[in-house]
């Protein structure tokens, strides 16, 4: 769907893509807030944008259905270059695009069978026609029981629910999710994702999501690019972008999901290192083929190095097998220093945690 | 007997005159105060249409009107005022000044009532592809209700106020009518009458009004 004359540098012409970004501009007075942004989203992928509060993320998905317009740059969407488009061509092609709101942006004095109507409503579709729509959208998200109930009778999650079937009222292909789940309990978040991750199976959506929580992304996204000051500063594979974070701000991100740091209690009560020995806390990321294999054992077998296992989850990241291990690591300076080598080759990432309590010098 | 029969008409007349005054007024501040409202909010800055052009000029003239005191409005607006409603003189010649004052001034409320609808229901119904009046007529005017209802009333009590200034040109209605027999010629029966009754209308349309507001914000 990319045009060749503005393919750029991500571009691969073998896959479809539903929206294309390229060197987007955005300033908002003095301050900048997208600088030159490129982005390519596959049709049937959910494509997350991870990034702090005024990292630019918001203006650039407003950006691919022109709720905000860049300065410049272009915005393909479906093949349409929305930034060219009339104001009729406009309405309509947006009419085709689902968008989901933190605040659901719910019509406070409309029933939710109403409020799922209203895209229908501004397409012209005919009562009897949007009667039956709005019955099969509420089955679809689990709110046939609530047609008539108004906004304020239901759960932050039930709202959500709402904003979600009235997104899909209009069957987009594509759906912009925007914080959908940053006003809601962990639970209810976890709920609202299953639910976006089905529809987008069921439905053969594109799904173009941002967040300021990494643990979203590692949830249901396929791709995520990491954006901070207006730049995209890595994407790539949620699975190698969280493994392998090549920027500090992404291994930021990653670290919130994954707990990096330690209540300083439980750093207290580890026993010292033995004169002449080292204590290094590691925290060793298992992922993929060697997620399984029994690395820990091993190393106290090969390199006399004790480990004292301080904390420890299995999770799964865009499907694959993914582990993370907090340790505290007892032997010698060089035989700890072989031990993270060995696992270096095998493709493990090993780090020390920051705030280890200090080694203890051979007297 | 309080009052004699003939004072008795006399607030019969007075009191239609009052309802004459105010309803037609207040029927033409709702009706063309509300398309104004709609215009100062969209026309604005962070509106769905923004226009200085038309923005500032409206705002300006809303403000002018609004700034005259309404004694001064009902005198320096004559010749309009006979152009419209043919005489400067009676209900109908109280009408004209008593709807322009209440134009601006529902003008503003209406104005207020709208720009409290979160932005974010006009964000969500632009990414819906709505046009601009039906982003209007689905989301601002509904989702502002009663807001609306609320300053429409506001404006109804405040019309009784005023019509009472009406007097100015032979405009009659119940304030008047307390000024040129309870006051003119002290007779306090007839004042504490209009007064009384100047008080149930103002409460019985508060009272309407506050009951609409509510039948509109739950269902």
């Amino acid at each position: 769907m990319t045009s060749p004359q503005i393919a750029g540098p991500t571009a691969d012409l073998s896959t479809t893509y539903l929206v294309s970004l390229r060197r987007l501009h955005k300033r908002y007075g003095s301050a900048s807030a997208l600088n030159g942004v490129s982005l390519d989203v596959a049709a049937g992928e959910i494509f997350g944008i991870v990034g702090r509060s005024g990292a630019g993320k918001s203006t650039l998905l407003r950006c691919v259905n022109m709720l905000e317009r860049p300065d410049d740059g272009h915005v393909l969407v479906d093949g349409q270059s929305m930034t060219d488009l009339s104001e009729v061509a406009l309405r309509a092609a947006r009419l085709r695009i689902g968008m989901v709101f933190q605040h659901f942006n719910l019509l406070a004095r409309r029933s939710v069978a109403a409020n799922v109507a209203l895209p229908l409503e501004i397409a012209g579709v005919p009562a009897a026609e949007r009667r039956a729509r709005v019955a099969e959208l509420l089955a679809l998200v689990g709110l046939a029981h609530r047609a008539d109930a108004m906004p304020a009778q239901l759960s932050g999650g039930q709202k959500q629910r709402v904003g979600i079937a009235r997104a899909l009222a209009a069957r987009p292909r594509l759906l912009l999710c925007d914080e959908a789940t940053s006003a809601l309990d962990p639970e209810t978040t976890a709920e609202i994702l299953n639910l976006i991750r089905d529809l987008q199976q069921q439905l053969g959506l594109t799904v173009l999501l941002i967040t300021h929580e990494m643990s979203v992304v590692t949830a249901i996204c396929d791709r995520v690019a990491v954006m901070e000051a207006g730049v995209i500063i890595e994407q790539g594979r949620v699975f190698d972008v969280f493994t392998k974070p090549r920027h500090p701000t992404t291994a930021r991100f990653v670290s919130e999901v994954i707990g990096a740091d330690l209540p300083a209690g439980t750093l207290a009560r580890l026993p010292q290192p033995a004169t002449g020995e080292q204590r290094r806390i590691l925290r060793i990321l298992f992922a993929g083929a060697h997620a399984t294999r029994a690395v820990i054992s091993e190393i106290s077998r090969n390199f006399t190095v004790d480990i004292n296992i301080i904390a420890g989850r299995v999770d799964e990241i865009g499907g694959e097998p993914f582990g993370v291990l907090a340790v505290a690591a007892y032997g010698t300076p060089a035989r700890i220093a072989e031990a993270i080598g060995w696992m270096h080759e095998l493709n493990l990432v090993v780090d020390d945690i920051a705030g280890a309590a200090p080694e203890r010098e051979a007297a | 007997m309080w009052l004699t029969p003939t004072l008795r008409d006399l607030l019969w007349q007075a009191a239609l005159e009052t309802a004459e005054m105010v309803g037609l007024a207040g029927a033409v501040a709702v009706i063309v105060g509300l398309p104004l409202a709609l215009l100062l909010l969209t026309t604005s800055g962070q509106g769905i249409a923004p226009s200085g052009w038309i923005n500032r000029p409206l705002g300006l003239l809303v403000n002018a009107v609004r700034s005259v005191p309404f004694i001064i409005l009902v005198v320096a607006i004559v010749p309009m005022t006979r152009a419209i409603a043919g005489t400067s003189i009676g209900t109908m010649a109280a009408v004209v000044p008593l709807a322009i004052a209440a134009t601006a001034f529902i003008a503003r409320l209406f104005e207020t009532a709208l720009r409290e609808v979160d932005g974010g229901l006009v964000e969500a119904a632009q990414a819906m592809g709505a046009s601009r009046l039906q982003i209007v007529t689905k989301v601002l005017v509904p989702e502002a209700a009663p807001g609306l209802l609320a300053a429409i009333t506001v404006t109804l009590v405040s019309l009784v106020g005023y019509s009472a200034m009406a007097g100015a040109v032979g405009g009659g209605g119940l304030g008047d009518l307390g000024i040129r027999f309870g006051y003119q010629r002290f007779m306090p029966s007839v004042m504490v009458t209009v007064v009384v009754l100047l008080i149930v209308v103002v409460q019985g349309l508060q009272s309407l009004g506050e009951w609409l507001v509510r039948k509109v914000s739950y269902k």
